[in-house]
Order: structure tokens, then sequence, then C-alpha cells
């Protein structure tokens, strides 16, 4: 959304933006967390779990000559909300397709609750219980929101090509079972009149909606957003950021988002990092990551002598 | 026709999951049966029964060629190769090992499955016209073998007859007989289809063809999926290679050379890829074209050529009407026969309101 952000006054645009949405997107206890001062970041915000859930340990990817992402170390922590903000070009993204599997660091490790998952395939990410969402959406457009969803099931069911081509009796059974998690999912996000509607007709904000609920048909422990609100009006952004903190409140799944909007990150987020070039800059809370002379430096460039690109 | 939803409520996740959930469409699909089931065989000549019988085992075939062209999105230029591996399976079983046709026709389906598979394996790194070639490839190669090694293939004519199907003792001789032989297997296949399309396994292919990254990052995995389209598509394409050696009665090479292949992506292009009533209208309109072409030649092409002109006239015909009904269809109707009739189905939804 705010390719083109950089530019204007990050902690301006930061203090109006917070105003505003505070009392529409956050609940009473997280707005208690995040506007507390947070001068001891060794106390840990009152609902969040200490217990590490994803390690990024010392991770590297180069693509030739470019180097994506340089010696990235990141903890997700269990139960919160981790965003990780950086101008474009960052390795943002790089560093999540490393950990869904689509990219291969070359250093490093990545561990899901111990275990390794540093050289695992996409689908051997995704039955662990990675779920993700991508930048430009990536719907099954010749399906039905229905349809899409049920794939999202695809890892927890065990019909084989026997049972389905019989169908009638186990098959049937199970794509009912299924089928009621899916209709659960409709409810949340609010897509009941839609479900018989193929993805490729719909308006974008509904296409990340159900984008959201494919990755949650999944039953992730944790869930990767790459920039759910990209080109969403104010509207439709607010409306996403209520879904993630249902998600990551109501049922427990780790979320780990990308997003350009400052308002929605700070606000929303219990942890923030950022990445400038390939390496992280900053770590902390919102409030001390906005307050960083290294952060204020990436976004809206240094002080004379030391010119940023 | 008459295809409305207003009034049918379905209170159980199963009713909205039928196949054919409004009950006019479940009529009109027994009606169908009963049709091709009673009225059809005991009205028509034999001569017409046989022409029947050459569209249901291309309804086999085209229903096979587009789960992997349709549904899962891989290209195949080889699919007449895998109906002769089918073919010679079967008819080396049946005459060597004298095996009756339930053992030979699944015994000729899994290993086009298997040989599908093999071919299918470049899918894994290439796609479209790309793998267009590998499976070109593979067509020519399978070819080549069937037709040089003479323990496949039977010796110097590379054809071996084989033993009518016997049912209950029965043998299978007539066409009224063998029509009713291979409805049951085409319908066998139509509603296998219908099934497979629907769940878990068809809904994976779709995903593939739809967005393969995403179909990873849902828990799908490509590679296994990618081949285990080709084995499904190859079997298809087996059993009908092995229906029809036994409709001929015969299994020659020269039944399933590229042409075939070219004829059976023909027929899913113009019926509608990725929909079963696709195929099976796709398999009739190819399949009886050229017959119809013929026929028509014949009936009025005495008023304007000499008797000798009209052989060369019947063949030429049917190739310029079949190249231009293919154009004539990807130009005005690029979903093929399928989408028409949804448009004709979707036009009396509301009729005669406007909405």
């Amino acid at each position: 959304m705010a390719p083109g952000c950089p530019q204007r006054s990050l902690l301006r645009r930061l203090h109006v933006t917070r105003a505003r949405r505070m009392t529409a997107v956050t609940s009473p206890a997280r707005v208690a967390a995040t506007a507390s001062p947070v001068s001891d970041p060794a106390q840990p915000l009152p609902h969040q779990e200490t217990k590490v859930q994803l390690s990024i340990d010392r991770v590297s990817k180069r693509f030739g000559g470019v180097t994506a992402v340089e010696d990235v170390s990141i903890d997700v922590p269990h139960g919160g909300i981790l965003s990780i903000i950086g101008p474009n070009g960052a390795g943002k993204t790089s560093l999540l397709n490393m950990i869904s599997g689509f990219y291969t660091p070359d250093n490093g490790r990545i561990t899901l609750e111990g275990r390794d998952i540093t050289r695992r395939r996409p689908h051997q990410v995704a039955a662990l219980g990675i779920a993700r969402t991508f930048q430009n959406i990536a719907l099954f457009s010749g399906l039905t929101v229905l349809d899409n969803l049920m794939l999202g099931r695809h890892v927890r069911m065990r019909s084989g090509v026997l049972r389905s081509v019989i169908y009638w009796g186990l098959a049937q059974r199970e794509e009912i079972a299924h089928r009621e998690v899916c209709e659960e999912l409709i409810d949340f996000l609010k897509l009941q009149d839609l479900r018989k509607q193929p993805t490729g007709a719909l308006a974008y904000g509904l296409r990340k909606r159900v984008e959201l609920g494919r990755a949650l048909a999944l039953e992730p422990r944790i869930i990767l957003l790459d920039e759910p609100m990209g080109g969403m009006n104010q509207d439709e952004k607010e409306d996403m950021a209520r879904y993630i903190l249902d998600v990551n409140q109501e049922r427990g799944i780790t979320v780990v988002l990308i997003e350009h909007d400052m308002g929605v990150v700070m606000d929303i987020s219990d942890r923030v990092i950022v990445l400038d070039r390939g390496r992280k800059i900053a770590e902390g809370s919102p409030a001390e990551v906005q307050r960083s002379p290294a952060v204020i430096a990436a976004y809206l460039g240094a002080k004379k002598g030391k010119q940023s690109p | 026709m008459f295809h409305r939803e207003a009034g049918v409520f379905k209170t159980t996740y199963a009713a909205d999951m039928a196949l054919y959930p409004l009950p006019i469409a479940r009529w009109a699909v027994a009606g169908v049966a009963l049709l091709f089931a009673v009225v059809l065989p005991s009205l028509l000549h034999e001569y017409y029964l046989s022409i029947i019988n050459l569209v249901l085992i291309a309804i086999v075939g085209a229903l096979g060629l587009n789960i992997l062209v349709g549904y899962t999105g891989q290209i195949s230029v080889g699919h007449a190769a895998f109906m002769s591996v089918g073919a010679y399976t079967a008819a080396n079983l049946a005459v060597r090992l004298d095996l009756p046709f339930w053992i030979t026709l699944p015994a000729g389906g899994l290993m086009a499955a298997l040989i599908g598979a093999i071919v299918g394996i470049p899918s894994l790194r290439i796609k479209g016209l790309y793998l267009a070639i590998a499976t070109l490839a593979g067509q020519l190669i399978i070819e080549w073998t069937i037709n040089h090694v003479p323990a496949i293939s039977g010796g110097a004519q590379a054809s071996i007859e084989v033993p009518r199907p016997t049912l209950f003792g029965t043998e299978l001789k007539t066409q009224g007989q063998l029509y009713f032989f291979l409805l049951f297997f085409a319908a066998l296949a139509i509603v296998a289809t219908l099934n497979l399309v629907r769940s878990r396994i068809g809904r994976a292919f779709v995903a593939i063809r739809d967005q393969d990254i995403a179909a990873e990052i849902i828990g799908i995995n490509i590679y296994r999926y990618k081949l285990l389209s080709f084995a499904i598509s190859s079997f298809y394409a087996g059993v009908c290679g092995v229906l029809y050696t036994y409709y001929l009665g015969i299994a020659n090479y020269e039944q399933f050379q590229i042409v075939v292949s070219i004829d059976y992506l023909a027929m899913i292009i113009i019926g509608g890829l990725g929909s079963v009533l696709g195929s099976i209208l796709g398999a009739i309109f190819v399949t009886m074209l050229p017959i119809v072409i013929r026929w028509i030649v014949e009936g009025f092409g005495s008023y304007f050529f000499t008797a000798s002109e009209l052989a060369g006239v019947s063949s030429s015909a049917r190739l310029i009407v079949f190249g231009s009904l293919i154009i004539f269809f990807l130009v005005v109707e690029p979903e093929g026969l399928n989408r028409l009739w949804r448009n004709i189905r979707n036009y009396f939804r509301v009729w005669p309101f406007s909405y």
C-alpha cells in the first residue's frame, strides 16, 4: 500500500492515524499494552507467552550478486502478533519465502517448535502448521469461495483416489465433516452470500479475505500474512485488522505480519522487526521501534553526510 | 431445460453437495439413462449402434485426457500411445494367457497408468509447449517400441487378434451386445470422473492448474499430484485402448497414431476443458462429425459430382469442415460446447423474465 510513503513524515502519520484508529481496531487491553511506556523491554506484555515458537537463526539468502537477506535472526514468540516492516526491497517477502520453504537459505537455520524446517518443501511446511497469504493474491480463481476453503483443508483430509472415485460412503462423510469447518470460517469472515461465487469475480478486498480464510482452513499454528491490507481502503483495512486480531486472540494463532501501513502495524503488533536492505536494524515494541534512530534513518533518510539511496 | 433453483431448499450439506441437487436435473439424468439403456438399443439398427459404440469408447478416452489437460492444466500429446499400451497389454494377456476381459481391462489400464506416469515425469520441471514436446517424444518412442518389439506387437504386422469378450459364457459378438458392454464402462467412467473432480483429489488438480505456487503453500505436493494426474489420465486412456481393441477384435498400432492424440485434444477443446459434460459432448461431436459429413456427401454429392470424384470429396470435406469448426469454436466459444449448453440453460433459468 504505502510504497511511496517512506518520504512522508512517518512519525506525523503515526500520531494522526493511531489517534484515529485506536478505538476502531484495538481492544482495550491491547491499547493499554501498546500505549504504555515500554521503557523496560525485558518486561513481557501481559497476555504474551515468552516461549519461542518459530526461530529464525542467522539466516542469509543471496540471488547472484544481490543479498536479499543477510544474517537475520528473529524469534517469533508463541501467540503474539509480530510485524516485519521495512522499505521496499528490504527482504521481508524473501524472509517469508524462506520460512514457507520456497527458498532455501544459504546459511542459517529455521526451526518450528524445535523442529528444523530449513530444507522442507512448501507443502511439508504447510502440513506442519504454517499457513500463508500472498502479497498479490494467489487464489484459485476458477473455483468457488467454498472450494478454495475446502482446498485449505487438503492436508487435514485423507481420501485417496479410490475413495474419491467411489465417493459415496467414506469420502462423502469426510467432505461433509470438513465442509462444516469451512462453513464456520465462512461465518467468521462473513462470506455467507459468496460461498458459491467463483473467486475470480470477487472484489479485491473480498479476495484478500477469502485468502485469509483459506489459510485459516489449514488450522495453522502460525499464519504468515504478506501485506494483507495492501491496496485496501480505510474501511477494508479496519475490517482486516479486526479479523487479524480475532485470529490471534480467539483462535490463538501466532501471526507474522508484513505490512506497509504503519498505523495498523503500530496498533496491532506486540513486537515489530525492522528490516532494511536485508539486515535487521531494529526490534522491539512498536513504541521502541518508532524511537529508534536507525529506523528513522531508514525511512526518512539519515543526517547529512549519510545519504540514503 | 428449466434449471431453476427457486423453491428447492437444501437442509443438509449432503444435499447441497449432491451431483444433481435439482430434482429436474435428476429426472433429466434418469431420462437420458433410460434412453441409452432401453430405448436406443431396442430401436436402432446395428449400424447405428456401432457408431454409438465408437462414441462410448471415445468418451472414456476424452474424460481421461480432460482430467489431465482440463483439470490439472498439464498437456499431453501422447495419449494415443497410452491407449496403445493398454491395447497391447490386454491383447497379449488375452491371447497368450487366455485371460477374460475383467482382468485384461484393468491390467491394460494399470500398465498405461505406469507408462503415463513415466512419460509425465518431465512435467515436474517443464510446462506448456515444452511439456507438449516431451509427451510428443513419449508418443513416438512408444509407437516405435511397439512396432519394433515382436514380443509386444506379435510379429510383422504389429497386430494381434483378440477374442471377443465373454460374459457369463456368452460371447459378445453383435454390436448390440457390445453396446451394453461399452455403455457400462462409459457410464462407470463418467460417474468416476464426476466423483473424482468434486472431491479432494480433483480439487487438488484444479489448484495446480490455477495457481501452482498457492497449491504448494496449502500443502499439496504438486510433484506427486502431477504424476497422479498423468497416471489417472493414462489409466482412462489405457482402458479406452482396451475397449477399442475388443470392439475391433484386433490390436493394431495404426489405430493409435499421433493423429488420434490430436483428435482427442480436439474433443476436449471443442467440448470444453475442465468439464465432464464437455468431454462427453466433444467425444460425440468429433466422432460423429466425419460420419455425418460422409452421410451428407453421399446423400447430396451425387447431384454435384461423379461417382469417381465422390470418394475424394468425402475425405477432403471431412478435413475442411473439421478444421473450420475447430477454428470457429476457438473464436466464438473458447470454452466449448459445455459453455454453450450452460448459456442456454442459464437463459432459461429465469425465462420468460429478464432477471
